[in-house]
């Protein structure tokens, strides 16, 4: 009786477990869905906002519901702790029978073999002693036990496949190990971006600052992050004919551990696909743009250079907008120079192409660079207090009067042109800048062993079965001797008939030996 | 890189002549299936003696290359047969296609959508092919062969790329490895969706299936082929982080296609649990592997069509 309530009990446990796991995977399956059709604050935060302020109160409503923030939000993470609390749940007791059944002796030559579901059966003359040790050697591999029954028939019960017990164990720990050490990387790693110039353009990564846009695990507070510098010698790309890119390269130098001290720089050649990996971070190649130059000739002889990149806007023929900005020389007083600051805005083109007086651009290429400008003097707004945009001038300022426009031409390489107070502002040609990204994940070595595991855990658990097959001799009064073999398998029985089969033929091949 | 413009055309040509055959093909099937008295109960026998091996082969109506044909073949099982002989020329012709556009372009032919479906679907069909030699499913091929046929045609029309090399972010050996992986991985899924999917008109006990095969068989065929395509389907997964740590900066940042197959992934792997799990077994179990099918298709050309991520190749900007 208790043993039949231990068994209800054992299979009710293993049914909710079971039950409640697969629930849970389906929860987060669901709900990892909404990160994939709306748009995702880590993937593209313009998008949400976009979103949100196209959608009204539904958008803010899935805001509020963290829809745009899906990876981070609550119960995204109640799910997958609630998954993981499940797997441990279900892997304990399991490591626990399997160690168990690791010395455990396979069970006893059931009565009635013919039950089974894989059967044969075959009289010999051989004696039972005879049969059992062909079965013994033939069944080399096999865990085995052999008895005797009180008809003086003499079995075998053998087993095998306990390594697919071992392969899921493998797997499942392997999925939480790769759990922990994805959750860990999240925590103690860091992501940065950063447009540098290509023409020499450094630089370093000492401080949070010098990115234009840092991501920090939520264990890092941006103060001891690896050091290491990098300059910008040159930058290429090359296209096809349909404006197709076929190759970026940038070459790179780098100096890190030792070098900072002494200033050595080690040449690299940086490309998409082949990040460079220093001092425990990995720096990647991840766009390019152009820089417009334009020279400015102020009234009183001054000259200054503008060399701000602008961004682009059509990623296949890089047509790009910007704001290059200038203050005024020689103005101490700063009331008086917030009314003169010039702003260049308007359209990049590599390779123009007029369309009328309407530029665009052909080719991603600097092939024949030109830009249609607009012009703007006033007060930039940059003490405004409000944050400013390098790629766009503040539009609240043109709106309250206090920048104006004051002129609009397209201008092609070496082209100027000259303001009313007599400013010069010359286009100078294009210089390449490159976007880089600096990411540190402490844990992802552990992420790739633990996933390598994951794969060989499971391809040993799916395709080694765990099976039996059990042999009985029953001597008759006619002095022969019936055999029969029987055969299960505990997992999913297809695949193991082709196995039986031949297992049997050889268990049952007395007649022409003897 | 130029790119051969003489074998491009070949490639074209034996894409669409592949198409056209299996078409044909599938409609043989559909005739035999049309024609083919319900299930003989000998056939049932076979199948509840849980072994293949002592199924006749012929008589379950299996293909097997060399095989005797007899006299007396019922017009049905002679349609099967030339069904099949075209699907294995159709094979021939779509492995065809796809050299001649990897000699055209001098790179592995899987680096646009295009080319991504016809490896896909060719892999499907071989599974196919496969397992209708030793499951008694043949008379089944069209509603294999249907889909296949749909998803060419998409493939070879609003898909369609022209012979060419690929952006800088896919000149990778893991273009060769993730990619490959990924479809043919895909491709075998197809098989144990449409097979999970019959298994659902089957045992809906539905007069109208009454011709399919025994349920039992086509659970067997679906739980077989997902467990062999889901290891797979694994590898490619991790290929693919292993492949975006070097060109995306991260080894997983839920981009759309990534979410997507992590959402297959998790959906097949509660498929192989509820397969183990008494209660789960069977008509449960077949929703769930139909959910992953759907996901698979959905990803294939919503997540790839609709949504932009970095899977779309935006060049690098
Ligand atoms: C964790 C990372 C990744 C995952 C989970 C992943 C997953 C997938 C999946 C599921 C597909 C097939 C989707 C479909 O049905 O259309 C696929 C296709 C593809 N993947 Fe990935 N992938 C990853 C990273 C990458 C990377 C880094 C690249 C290349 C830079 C890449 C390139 C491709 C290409 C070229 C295809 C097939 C063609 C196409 O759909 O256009 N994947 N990937």
């Amino acid at each position: 009786m208790s043993v039949l309530l231990a068994f209800l009990r054992n299979t009710w446990r293993g049914l909710t477990a079971m039950r409640t796991a697969l629930t849970l995977l389906f929860l987060l399956a669901l709900g990892a869905m909404p990160g994939a059709l709306l748009p995702q604050r880590s993937l593209n935060a313009l998008k949400v906002d976009e979103y949100i302020a196209n959608n009204g109160w539904w958008g803010r409503f899935l805001d509020d519901l963290q829809f745009f923030d899906v990876y981070a939000s609550v119960w995204f993470s109640a799910v997958y702790v609630l998954l993981f609390v499940s797997l441990v749940g279900c892997l304990l007791p399991r490591t626990w029978d399997y160690f168990k059944q690791m010395r455990a002796k396979p069970v006893l030559t059931p009565r009635n073999l013919a039950r089974m579901p894989h059967h044969a059966t075959a009289d010999t003359t051989a004696g039972p002693q005879a049969v059992i040790e062909h079965a013994e050697r033939r069944l080399k591999g096999w865990r085995l036990v052999t008895g005797e029954e009180r008809n003086g028939a003499r079995t075998v019960s053998a087993e095998r496949g306990f390594l697919r017990e071992t392969g899921n164990l493998v797997f499942h720990f392997s999925l939480l190990g790769l759990l922990i050490a994805f959750a860990l990387g999240k925590m103690f790693g860091y992501e940065g971006q950063v447009i540098v110039q290509a023409n020499g353009g450094q630089f370093c990564n000492s401080g949070v600052y010098n990115y234009d846009t840092f991501r920090p695990g939520l264990r890092v507070d941006g103060t001891r992050l690896n050091q290491f510098c990098v300059k910008i010698d040159d930058f290429n790309a090359t296209f096809l004919h349909n404006g197709q890119a076929e190759s970026f390269r940038a070459d790179i130098q780098y100096q890190s551990g030792a070098d900072l001290e002494t200033g050595s720089w080690r040449p690299y050649p940086l490309e998409v696909n082949s990040p460079l990996r220093t001092a425990g971070d990995r720096l990647y190649l991840l766009g390019h743009g152009y820089t417009p130059l334009f020279t400015v000739t102020f009234p009183n002889g001054e000259i200054r250079t503008g060399t701000t990149q602008w961004r682009p806007v059509n990623q296949v023929t890089l047509a790009s907008e910007g704001a290059t900005k200038f203050d005024p020389p020689d103005v101490p007083d700063a009331e008086q120079r917030r009314k003169s600051q010039l702003a260049i805005t308007g359209l990049l083109a590599p390779t123009a192409v007029f369309r009328g007086e309407l530029l665009d651009s052909a080719f991603p290429a600097a092939n024949d660079p030109a830009v249609a400008i607009d012009v703007y003097r006033g007060d930039l707004g940059t003490d405004s207090g409000r944050g400013q945009s390098i790629f766009s001038i503040d539009q609240k300022m043109v709106q309250d009067g206090k920048l104006a426009k004051v002129a609009r031409q397209n201008l092609k390489q070496g082209e100027q042109l000259t303001l009313d107070d007599g400013t010069v502002i010359r286009f100078d040609g294009v210089r390449d800048w490159v976007s880089l990204q600096v990411s540190h994940d402490p844990t992802q070595m552990w992420v790739l062993v633990f996933s390598v595991l994951v794969i060989l855990g499971l391809g040993v658990s799916l395709s080694i079965k765990r099976r039996r097959v059990w042999v009985r001799a029953t001597p008759q009064e006619d002095g022969r001797t019936v055999v029969e073999v029987g055969g299960l398998a505990r997992t999913d029985q297809a695949g193991y008939g082709e196995e039986f089969t031949a297992l049997s033929r050889d268990l049952l091949a007395h007649k022409e030996e003897s | 890189m130029p790119v051969n413009a003489t074998l491009a055309t070949y490639s074209d040509w034996t894409y669409g002549a592949a198409v056209a055959i299996y078409f044909f093909a599938a409609v043989l099937y559909l005739c035999e299936a049309a024609f083919a008295r319900p299930e003989k109960a000998k056939e049932r026998e076979l199948v509840a003696a849980g072994g293949i091996q002592l199924g006749g082969t012929d008589a379950a109506g299996t293909w097997t290359p060399g095989l005797v044909v007899k006299p007396e073949l019922s017009r049905a099982e002679r349609l099967g047969r030339m069904g099949v002989a075209l699907t294995v020329l159709g094979v021939v012709v779509q492995v065809a296609s796809l050299v001649l556009r990897g000699l055209a372009t001098e790179r592995a032919p899987w680096g646009n959508m295009y080319e991504y479906g016809s490896l896909l679907t060719l892999a499907g069909v071989v599974t196919w092919l496969v397992l209708s030699r030793t499951f008694p499913v043949r008379r089944l091929g069209g509603f294999v062969l249907v889909p296949v046929v749909i998803l060419m045609f998409l493939g070879g029309t609003v898909l369609y790329a022209d012979a060419a090399p690929v952006q800088p972010a896919l000149q990778s050996y893991w273009l060769v490895v993730h990619v490959s992986v990924i479809s043919v991985s895909t491709g075998i899924l197809l098989v144990p969706g449409v097979a999970s999917v019959l298994y659902l008109l089957k045992s809906s006990g539905h007069a109208r299936f009454r011709k399919f095969p025994d349920a039992e068989v086509l659970d067997r065929l679906a739980y077989r082929s997902t467990v062999f395509a889901f290891p797979l389907f694994t590898i490619g997964i991790i290929c693919g982080a292993i492949w975006a740590e070097a060109a995306w900066g991260r080894f997983w940042g839920w981009d759309p296609k990534e979410t997507v197959a992590f959402v297959s992934w998790v959906v097949y792997a509660a498929y192989l649990h509820a397969r183990a799990t008494a209660g789960w077994r069977g008509r449960p179990a077949a929703w769930i592997n139909s959910l992953g099918f759907a996901l698979t298709v959905f990803n294939l050309f919503f997540i790839n069509l609709v949504t932009t991520g970095l899977h779309s190749y935006a060049g690098v900007g």
